[in-house]
Formats: C-alpha cells, structure tokens, sequence
C-alpha cells in the first residue's frame, strides 16, 4: 500500500521487539523469575512472568516506547501470546 | 475571670520583653518586641472591632505577625489566612467566621467584586494604644494546608497552640529563631510563638525569597534554632550557602523524617540537636523526637499522659488539650466521642519503636497489595546518589495501578547508559529493602520536584 514506508516500519518492528524481549529478560531476572525461551507462540501466562512482572514491563515499555497500547485501544483483546503481545505494541506504533 | 496561660501575646511580651533588643526580623526591616509588648493598634477604627470576629488576610507576613500581636485579647474570633489563599475562598471563609472585617495590607482594588466584610487597614507601624482596654480570650483559627476546594477552618486557643513550648532555661543564650515555614501555617507559628513566649528573636521567611539569599540572611541574624519539612530542608543542603548557618536545633516537621534526612542533616550541622516534631493544624504538636532517628518509641504510646497516644488499624490517634477544639462551619467533626482525633497517619512497630509509613488516601493500590509511596521514598533517599524522590501511582492494565518514582539526584548523571545504569544500581538497591510491588516499576531523573506553599511535596492526591 505504501511502499515507500516499509522500510521504517520494518526498522520499528524489530526495534519494539527487541525492547519487549531484553525489557521482558531483565525483569525476570530483576525478580528472580524462571521464564521460558521466549517465541511468538510462547502462552503469556506459561511464560513465567507474573502479573505484577507483566505490569512492570508495560510500565517500562511505556518509557521506553513512549506510549501504552492498553491505554489507547479502547475494546482490546488482551494478547494471549508473545507473539500477539509483540504485535499489539507494533500496530500501537504504526 | 483571668484568661489561661498564657495569657495574652501582648501580656506575655510585656513581662519578657520590655527593656530588652529581642527583634522580629522580615525580609525588609525588623520590629523591636519591646515596642510590640507597649501594645498597639491597627488604626482608630480597628479599636471598633474589640470583642468582634475578624480575619486577617495579609500579604506581608511581618505585619501578620504584628496584627497577631494587636489583636489577640482583642477581637472575639481571629482567622489567620495563609498567604497563598485563593482570594476566591475568602468571602466563604469570613462568611463562615461572622467576620466583621477584614484585616489586610493588599490593595482594596484586589478584592473587588467579593462579597467581603469592610476592609481594616493593616500598615506598619502600626499604631501605640493609647489605653489597653481588659483583654478577652480570642479564638485562634487556622486553615488548612489541602490543596483543593476552601480549606477546613480549624479552631484553636493560644493556651492549646502553646501547649508544647517548655519555659525557657535559665542561663542559655536567647535563641535566634527561624523557620522556612509562613507563620500563618501551624508550623511557623508554633516557631513565632516560641520566640514571643521565650526569650529569643525571629527571622520571618519570605515566600518569594530564593532559598541562597534566605539562607544568607539567617546567617546574617546569626539564627540558632530552625524549622522547616524535610522538603524545606532538602532544598536548603542543595544551596551551597547552607553552609553559612551554624544552628543549635534543627527542627523537622510536617512531612515524615526520614533517616537519610537526619542524617544529612547532622553531617551537615555536627553542634545541631537534630530533632523532629509530630504535629499537625488538628492534632496540635503530638511530641518531639530528639535522639536522632527517625520514628519515634513505643513509650509514647503509654496511656497516662497528656497527649495520650492510641493506634487503631495501624493509625495513630491523639487526644490532648493541645489539640484543635472544632472545625468552624461544616458538618465534619474533627473529635470522636471519646476525645481522640484520628491523624490519618499510618504507623508500624519494629522492635520497640514506631515508624510512620504514610498518610491514609495516599495509598497506591497495586493488584489489591498496598503501597503507601512515603515508605518507597524512605528506601530510595537512603541510596547514596538520591537527593530526594517522590513516588507516585500510574494506571496499569494488569495491576490496576504500579509505582513509579521521580527522583532527584545530588550530581547530575550523564544522558544514555551511565544514567541507565544508575537507574538499575537504585532498583537493585530498593529490591533488597521493599517486597516487589512496592519497588518501582519506573525511575525518572528530574532536577527538582513541586513543594506546595506548606512546604510538602505536591502529591496526587494531597
């Protein structure tokens, strides 16, 4: 459709899950969690993460992003893995 | 009948003063105690207001002082009104009082269109009595410090404000006394009435006096004791002319003291008894705390004594003669049945001795685990790069709320990673003294934070 701006959303794409992913090792480590290897099929809730890491890591992707997709989307279907997790914060930046 | 002790301000002064150099000292020129204690007078017509209802509304706080003085044992009911009130509460606040005036320094032109009272001049000097007419005992009301809506109007008498303040010992040099607080707020006047009913002097604040040049100005007085919130006092160590002061008592109030603040503070002034003071507009000054540390111990908690002291559900209640009698208008009560006013602070026991942990409505709800942010704040200001921090809550998708933390560094950090590291070193550092929900989710550099006019940090919810 835009061809032109492939590029840069394809650079976002890899960027905001390089942030989920290293934002999501640090806080398990920093509460002394034991996660799974983490996949795009990987379910949210076998993951390892708790709520309460769940919560930190919107928090500091909302730093480090700059914006909170669970604030803006109105009716959402909270995601179910990492990989809709991934995604959910990258059509939040597109 | 004779009034209680003690008395009135002018009796008292013109027992302690008279004959002496003791001074009131405002940003712009000073006034002689001994010239106060001959007793004075607004102007001829303030001599009509005797036995009425007066609020006093200025914006200069040494003639604050000085109408204080005039029309204590004067005027039935006096409403000290601090200077930062929004004009537009002024008509509900002397509405509530009856006030037959209005005491001020302000120009007429600032009030127009309020439905207010007639307006007393109030310029210095003010005027010599002539004959001082048989004092009668005046209501003292104070206001308080909420930053929303028209302050709650607190009653007091002089005898319950001054209850706290032990005579002077003989053989001890006058103290100079001074405080960051206005003395229209509970705090300074409790500092403005130790200076008039000891043997000491006062230099007044001044609200649009950046904190250097104050600071130089207490030096200049040769200030001995002074007060302020531990946010007053951590502004003050950040100027570098905190050095220029060599007090004898420093006095922490209003906010909790926490030991990092005690500490800097004793680094900072080694000769100093570093002391805090729980008290509050309501409550009146529950009790002083002198041995260094923060929180206070269990003893106070033993019941026969005057203040008496009670915690229910982690909440500490004070029933005292120091306290306020009643909130003027409205339909809250500020007593339970049994004379005890809850001071909606939280407290904890540790090993012989209380601590406070934060105010009841401040608390952060985070998956339905509480977090009361003064607790978070204690940990963070002891890590040893942290000036002072403020945590707050921010909505969550999952938790319904998380901490998070704005803080203050005593260097700054270079930008990129030295600050994430840093940022990393002060979670670590809170994780190994807080339960992880109540370690913040998030860290913010700032280079300084809000103070309300009370001199307490601006919360969310305050």
């Amino acid at each position: 459709m835009y061809p032109a701006k492939m590029p840069s959303e394809s650079a976002v794409s890899v960027s905001v899950r390089l942030t989920i992913f290293s934002e999501f090792e640090r806080i398990a480590a920093e509460q002394k969690l034991k996660i799974q290897p983490l996949r795009d099929d990987l379910l949210l809730s076998e993951s390892g993460l708790d709520s309460l890491g769940f919560a930190t890591l919107v928090a500091r992707l909302e730093d480090k992003l700059g914006y909170d997709p669970f604030a803006t989307s109105g009716d959402l279907d909270f995601p179910v893995t990492l990989g809709d997790f991934v995604r959910f914060y990258e059509n939040a930046a597109a | 009948m004779p009034l209680p002790e003690p008395g009135t301000l002018r009796e008292v002064l013109a027992a302690n003063a008279a004959g002496t150099g003791r001074m009131l000292w405002g940003a712009h020129g000073g006034v002689a105690l001994a010239a106060l204690a001959r007793g004075t007078t607004l102007d001829e017509r303030a001599s009509a207001l005797a036995g009425g209802s007066v609020v006093l509304a200025t914006r200069d706080q040494l003639a604050a002082a000085q109408a204080l003085v005039a029309l204590d044992g004067s005027v039935s009911r006096l409403v000290i009104c601090p200077p930062d009130l929004p004009l537009a509460h002024l008509a509900a606040i002397a509405a509530t009082a009856e006030a037959q005036a209005i005491v001020t320094d302000r120009d007429a032109a600032e009030f127009e269109g309020a439905d207010l009272p007639p307006l007393i001049a109030c310029n210095l000097p003010l005027h010599p009595y002539n004959s001082i007419p048989k004092p009668i005992a005046t209501e003292w009301v104070l206001l308080t410090s909420g930053t929303t809506g028209v302050p709650k109007m607190v009653v007091h008498s002089l005898a319950a404000l001054t209850g706290a303040i032990k005579p002077t010992q003989p053989g001890v040099p006058p103290p100079v006394w001074a405080t960051f607080y206005d003395i229209r707020r509970y705090g300074g006047l409790q500092i403005l009435l130790r200076a008039l009913l000891g043997n000491g002097s006062m230099v007044l604040s001044d609200a649009s006096e950046p904190v250097p040049e104050h600071l130089r100005r207490l030096a200049a007085h040769g200030v001995t004791h002074i007060s302020g919130t531990p946010s007053h006092w951590r502004r003050a160590l950040m100027s570098s002319e905190s050095c220029l002061i060599t007090p004898r008592y420093v006095r922490l109030s209003g906010e909790i003291a926490d030991q990092a603040i005690l500490d800097a503070l004793k680094r900072q002034y080694p000769e100093a008894v570093v002391g805090h003071a729980y008290a509050s507009t309501e409550a009146g000054v529950g009790f002083e705390v002198n041995d260094g540390l923060e929180g206070f111990p269990a003893e106070i908690l033993s019941s026969d004594r005057d203040p008496c002291f009670k915690v229910v559900d982690g909440t500490l209640l004070i029933r005292s003669r120091r306290t306020a009698s009643r909130y003027l208008g409205g339909s809250q009560t500020l007593m339970e049945k049994d004379g005890f006013i809850d001071s909606g602070d939280f407290v904890t026991e540790r090993g012989g001795r209380y601590y406070f942990v934060g105010r009841r409505g401040g608390i952060i709800n985070v998956g339905g685990l509480k977090v009361h942010p003064e607790e978070v704040e204690q940990i963070l200001n002891k890590h040893a790069r942290v000036k002072m921090s403020l945590v707050s809550a921010r909505r969550n998708p999952i938790t319904g709320a998380i901490v998070v933390a704005d803080v203050v560094l005593h260097d700054s950090v270079a930008p990129g990673d030295a600050s994430d590291a840093l940022k990393q070193d002060i979670l670590a550092f809170c994780r190994t003294a807080l339960p992880a929900h109540k370690v913040p989710a998030a860290i913010k550099f700032v280079s300084s934070l809000a103070v309300t006019p009370a001199g307490k940090l601006v919360r969310q919810n305050a």
